[in-house]
């Protein structure tokens, strides 16, 4: 209907949001849900929950890498990176988060001593591994089926050079089971889905029919524009209204039916799927990538016999029931005060792709 | 290799304050920049106050720029571009300028010599001799190539009466895009910027066009500032921070240069949290404002001016955007370093 166009006339945005206003009055209040950061920080930019009608809520969903990853996942990290002659790699994003101890953060290691390097990519961490073949690089792989090619073509790329100094604590996880757990848990309450685009353009638009086929909820996947994300809301709304539930495209400019084949191949190679422990889910089957045995060399989990403790939640923190959309950041009693994106307590609030951080900046 | 070494570098030698400090003084910083005062070489400057100079404004910036070249200039660049910047921001002509230097071991004495060279031009330009300075040199690993700190005097020639003035209705007016020294400099760090990329930082002096935009304003500008760290969006909160007044600014005015759009979409970055070296904010009487812009627009580097928004009553202290789909959101300062060391 809307599709393919990722900037609109101002009178065409009009036209759109004077239909989703229309659709709303016979929906009643709607609970809309997106599970991608991109997706929450441009909602956030745009102030497009301003101009929607006010029964219509867009919440976020388990879409930020780093709020997703476990507490002891990240204490893991915060451990490893003590250890001597090691390199610790990472994106941004990671580096401010709390570790469970208060206080506690990369970034806090790295002032005290600790060697840890933002990087814009895993294959940034493969050079900084190939210029210091004394010490041990490892990269802090997080993130979705978006990160996980770019990670899988880097492991590649370090077996054929064989570049031994270089392992990935391979953090990454799928999308699919988290939706999955999300929709069977008691307190679910969504009427649709934005689906992620990036996801997509990897895995293809296909794999998030089973939202229609199985659960009977809609969902758009969507391009990142605010007025591609306006037009997805468009396409749910009227689905919603119909009782027709589908999986549709908004986002053809980049994302196939089938996804990227050689992106999907590289990560057959490299990973296989294993059980995956998410803040806020818990652990969910088959939702997390982790190094198969031929590149078990590459694995810093195995390499430095890692042990994962326990997920200490940080205490009045409610980042685990923000990432479910249970509750808003605003209903978390950190929020602002305590927490904010400069002193943050929890991840939301550390990412600039997390809800929190997003609500404290824009809203 | 070579039996000789040809290229001269920085040795702690250097720092020492003998006499490999006074050669470095004689064969790099006096040719530089010289002048009456330098010349004298004593432990301070004697400077003259023109005639008829108002009170002296005084200020100081230090620079730890990485890379200290970066597309569209260099830490000698903007270690005179940021300080004169601060002096005419409060309303000063700027005059004399301290130089201090922290070098580290290893530099190379002729990238040396072209950050002296740089610093000279800068300087000329906006008329404002060197008059003391400092070299220090610190061990191979403890700094990053090269720190400049430099002071500056200027005397006032404009009143600002400052934020207090502020008052609904007035306008809000920026010289031209935001963000491009964070963004250049972002992308040049992460090795993202082709050689022929249109993406240069802003880095200018601001001495011209604060005096133009001061003198066309005639006492209507309330407050005027170059937005550096933190952005367009860190000095419009500050701005209203503290007082009663809020602004509220249009995206749909605010010309973002397409190569900052792409740069700041790819780093994960937001043009108005990006620095800017070369841009200037000021706040003026709206009646004021149409003079104010195209006695900006007359500068080099100020040809984008623009009025971007309005400040407004009823939520003090708050900055909101108009955004372009027609939403509204609130402008906070910056949190925590988005741009590290980026000036």
């Amino acid at each position: 209907m809307y599709s393919g166009s990722s900037e609109m006339k101002p009178n065409q945005r009009k036209r759109i949001i004077d239909i989703i206003e229309k659709y709303s009055c016979i929906t009643g209040p709607v609970n809309i849900m997106e599970v991608c950061g991109t997706h929450t920080m441009s909602i956030s930019r745009s102030g497009l929950r301003t101009v929607l009608p006010g029964n219509i809520s867009l919440l976020s969903g388990p879409g930020c890498p780093v709020c997703v990853t476990s507490q002891a996942d990240v204490d893991m990290a915060l451990e490893l990176s003590d250890e001597k002659d090691v390199i610790i790699t990472s994106y941004g994003d990671l580096l401010r988060v709390p570790g469970s101890r208060q206080g506690d953060s990369l970034f806090r290691r790295k002032a005290e001593g600790s060697d840890v390097r933002a990087v814009y990519s895993p294959v940034d961490a493969l050079e900084i591994a190939e210029k210091n073949s004394d010490k041990e690089v490892v990269f802090l792989g997080v993130g979705f089926e978006t990160t996980a090619p770019g990670t899988a073509a880097c492991i590649l790329d370090a077996a054929e050079k064989r570049i031994d100094n270089f392992s990935v604590l391979c953090l990454l996880k799928r999308t699919e089971p988290a939706l999955r757990a999300l929709i069977e848990a008691d307190d679910f309450n969504v009427s649709g889905f934005i689906c992620p685009g990036h996801v997509a353009v990897i895995t293809g638009w296909k794999r998030f029919s089973f939202l229609a086929e199985e659960y009977g909820l809609p969902g758009v996947v969507s391009g990142f524009e605010p007025d591609d994300i306006l037009c997805a809301v468009a396409e749910l709304m009227k689905m919603i209204k119909d009782g027709k539930p589908e999986v549709k495209n908004e986002y053809t400019r980049l994302v196939r039916p089938q996804g990227n084949p050689a992106a999907l191949r590289i990560m057959e190679e490299i990973f296989d799927t294993c059980s995956s422990r998410w803040r806020g889910l818990g652990i969910i089957e088959n939702s997390g990538y982790r190094l198969k045995e031929k590149y078990a060399g590459f694995d810093a989990y195995r390499k430095f016999s890692l042990k994962r403790g326990d997920d200490k939640e940080i205490g009045g923190c409610r980042c685990g029931q923000i990432i479910r959309g249970v509750e808003r950041p605003k209903d978390c009693p950190l929020f602002g005060n305590r927490c904010t994106p400069a002193e943050p307590v929890g991840p939301c609030m550390v990412s600039s792709e997390g809800a929190c951080a997003a609500a404290y900046m824009y809203e | 290799m070579s039996d000789v070494m040809n290229d001269r570098i920085i040795t702690l030698d250097y720092g020492s304050g003998g006499m490999k400090t006074s050669e470095l003084i004689e064969s790099v910083f006096l040719p530089a920049f010289d002048n009456e005062y330098l010349r004298g070489l004593g432990d301070g400057a004697v400077l003259d106050i023109p005639d008829g100079a108002g009170r002296p404004v005084f200020s100081t910036d230090s620079f730890v720029v990485s890379p200290w070249r970066f597309p569209g200039g260099d830490i000698g660049k903007l270690a005179v571009c940021g300080t004169v910047n601060d002096v005419s921001m409060a309303g000063g002509v700027p005059a004399y300028l301290s130089l201090s230097l922290i070098i580290e071991e290893g530099f190379l004495f002729e990238d040396l010599k072209s950050v002296a060279a740089s610093i000279a031009s800068e300087a000329k330009k906006a008329g404002v001799a060197v008059v003391t300075g400092d070299t220090k040199v610190v061990e191979r690993g403890k700094g990053d190539g090269i720190y400049i700190n430099t002071a500056g005097i200027g005397f006032a020639a404009f009143d600002i009466p400052g934020k207090k003035s502020v008052r609904p209705g007035d306008s809000v007016i920026l010289s031209g895009s935001p963000g491009r020294h964070g963004a250049a400099v972002m992308m040049a760090r992460a090795g993202l910027l082709a050689e022929n990329s249109a993406l240069k930082s802003d880095c200018m002096a601001l001495d011209k066009m604060a005096r133009s935009a001061l003198e066309a304003g005639k006492g209507g500008i309330r407050i005027l500032r170059d937005p550096t760290r933190g952005g367009a969006a860190t000095t419009l909160s500050e701005f209203v921070e503290g007082t009663d007044m809020s602004i509220e600014i249009d995206e749909n005015l605010i010309h973002v240069d397409p190569e900052v759009s792409a740069a700041c979409a790819i780093l994960g970055l937001d043009p108005l949290y990006c620095a800017c070296e070369g841009r200037m904010l000021a706040i003026c009487d709206r009646d004021a404002a149409p003079d104010v812009i195209k006695a900006i627009r007359k500068i080099p580097g100020g040809e984008g001016a623009a009025e971007i928004g309005k400040v407004t009553g009823g939520a003090p202290g708050k900055v909101f955007l108009k955004t372009a789909v027609g939403g509204s959101r609130i402008l906070q300062k910056l949190a925590g370093m988005q741009l590290p060391r980026i000036c």
